[in-house]
């Protein structure tokens, strides 16, 4: 670092700025703690651990300490026993089928997601299309990866409801009801799947057109003097190499969909048995009738969100070698 | 190569149709109050319920607040971790990951267990607690996105060298902060206000759970009731939140040196 080749009488600073004589020695060396402590000025030393403890309160008030409450009430029991009751709780048939259609769908809308928003990114970075293309294909991302929640259920059932525009059109064009013939209902599985990928696939997009960007021209240029097809550069470069990364923005994505409500909730109400709208009506109204069980409901769901994290973080890991 | 266009072309119609067809719909649809004709009637009866204005205004002085918390949290945090602490770091980012991790109905459940009226800190017994959790809750949903963008913003400044530089000519802590740091940032920080203001703005878990009058829980109120106001109220929304991103890429071009975090 250039601060130490700095050169400037050390005693005039010190006393005015505490900051520049703690940089020079060190902080977290142990034997600047020594010079520190026997030193007479003492408000030398907060100062920067003071502005990071906003944050740090913060993240103990209310990241960790909510989060450990949950845990610590999913093992204790009424009396405030502890207790695996209310773990072994959650295995129930409400409760199991509740965390595997959450679990189908934020699959389904993750994966689906991904294919499509890698599909549509390549088409746009690689596919020739105009330049001017992308940045506007990129911006309306950033819009459509947020536009969720309760806007965008109402935007569906006003397109594919039973009286939305999409539905009345293919009913009176096509003559085909897709409620009655194409057994298809919005407020189900396939319709909350399809809804997701509104914000699925932009959110896709946005993260994996780095990786896309990583793909250097000289690849393509060397694959093809080597005399490999457009097939084989793709299966032997540029999808070993992209993987990782499609692979860790799937796990995003299934995190993502599996703590959504708004949508659900505004979509299908209470008709849908998925696990955020069980955990809804459990805080509203205790519709457990358990406490622990609440907890544990919760529990339940950090665990699976993690376990899809720490895929992410073990997969970018290994992505970060190959976008240097 | 003629082909390989053909397919992009084809991938991006059927991508730009999915995603055009239910604005389209759904701008159809809030048209289509009055019998027979289309007209403006829906987004006349929204702006007319004085509900509409409270709700909104409402989640907006939240969303103010949320900002100027967040990055009061944010900004000297990322600042010192940056200059003088940087084996600081790897928490830093653990944590602004979690938002992500935990979903926020999880996090709110655990707000209201341990906050609630009988506890030590009671933020749901007064409606004034409870703005000040749902204003908290909400700095951390959107810390992940403003860490990193304060983040990006001060990656591409050198503050090592700027912080230097003003205590040389002897400036204050609090004033290298002020007056160098923030001004030198600002692209950054408002980049991750309107992205903050976009998530907050139309929230409907949290508000609803603490019971707070926001604009997402009226819109689900108005779902429910209502036939074409949902409708109009969509393309509000997506019109608000269009303009939010629409100002961070405007504000991209004035980044300092190298572009501020855009997409």
């Amino acid at each position: 670092m250039h601060r130490a080749s700095f050169p400037h009488p050390s005693h005039e600073w010190s006393g005015t700025s505490p900051l520049m004589g703690e940089a020079r020695r060190g902080w977290g060396n142990p034997h600047s703690v020594r010079i520190m402590a026997s030193s007479p000025t003492p408000r030398r030393i907060p100062w920067d651990s003071l502005a990071v403890f906003p944050f740090v309160i913060f993240a103990v008030m209310f990241l960790f300490l909510p989060t450990l409450s949950l845990f610590g009430a999913a093992f204790t029991d009424r009396a405030g026993n502890f207790t695996f009751e209310n773990i072994a709780g959650l295995f129930t048939d409400q409760i199991m089928s509740a965390y595997w259609i959450s679990i189908r769908i934020s699959g389904a809308s993750a994966l689906l997601g991904a294919l499509i928003g890698l599909a549509i990114t390549l088409a746009i970075i690689r596919g020739k299309l105009p330049q001017g293309l992308r940045s506007a294909v990129m911006t309306f991302s950033g819009v459509a990866s947020n536009f969720a929640g309760v806007p965008l259920a109402f935007a569906f059932i006003a397109t594919l409801g039973r009286l939305g525009l999409a539905t009345i059109v293919l009913r009176t064009l096509f003559d085909f009801d897709i409620y009655r013939q194409g057994g298809f209902n919005l407020f189900s599985f396939w319709g909350l799947t399809l809804t997701y990928l509104y914000f699925q696939i932009p959110l896709m997009m946005l993260t994996i057109a780095p990786a896309i960007d990583g793909l250097k021209k000289e690849w393509n240029e060397a694959a093809q003097t080597l005399g490999a097809s457009t097939w084989q550069f793709w299966r032997y470069i540029g999808f070993p190499i992209l993987w990782p990364s499609v692979l860790g923005t799937l796990s995003l994505l299934f995190a993502n969909a599996f703590g959504a409500i708004a949508t659900a909730w505004a979509l299908t109400g209470s008709n849908l048995n998925i696990v955020t709208v069980l955990l809804y009506n459990q805080i509203r109204g205790d519709a457990l009738q358990n406490p622990g069980l609440g907890a544990a409901l919760a529990v339940g769901m950090i665990l699976i969100t993690s376990l899809a994290n720490v895929i992410y973080l073990v997969v970018a890991a290994r992505a970060e070698r190959w976008m240097k | 190569m003629k082909s390989q266009k053909f397919w992009a072309w084809l991938v991006f119609g059927l991508g730009a149709a999915y995603f055009i067809v239910p604005l389209l719909a759904t701008f159809e649809f809030s048209l289509r109050m009055r019998r027979g004709e289309y007209s403006f009637d829906a987004y006349a009866s929204v702006f007319a319920d004085p509900k509409f204005a409270a709700s909104f205004s409402y989640s907006v002085i939240v969303g103010l607040f949320t900002i100027v918390v967040g990055m009061f949290v944010v900004v000297p945090a990322v600042y010192f971790v940056r200059l003088r602490m940087p084996w600081l770091r790897p928490f830093m980012e653990f944590v602004t990951l979690l938002p992500l991790v935990i979903p926020a109905l999880v996090l709110v459940y655990g707000y209201i267990r341990l906050y609630g009226s009988s506890s030590l800190i009671p933020f749901t017994g007064s409606i004034l607690g409870t703005d000040i959790l749902l204003t908290c809750a909400y700095v951390t949903l959107a810390m992940p996105y403003m860490y990193r963008a304060v983040d990006n913003g001060m990656r591409t400044i050198d503050i090592g060298t700027l912080t230097e530089a003003a205590q040389i000519m002897g400036a204050s802590q609090m004033r290298i902060i002020t007056s160098i740091i923030l001004p030198n940032i600002l692209v950054a920080i408002l980049s991750g206000a309107f992205l903050t203001f976009a998530i907050v703005i139309g929230e409907f878990t949290i508000a609803s759970l603490l019971n707070r009058p926001a604009f997402g829980p009226y819109l689900v109120g108005i779902g429910t009731n209502r036939a074409y106001e949902p409708a109009a109220l969509a393309i509000i929304s997506f019109i608000i939140t269009w303009g939010a991103m629409g100002m961070i890429n405007v504000l991209g071009r004035f980044a300092p040196r190298t572009y501020a975090r855009t997409d």
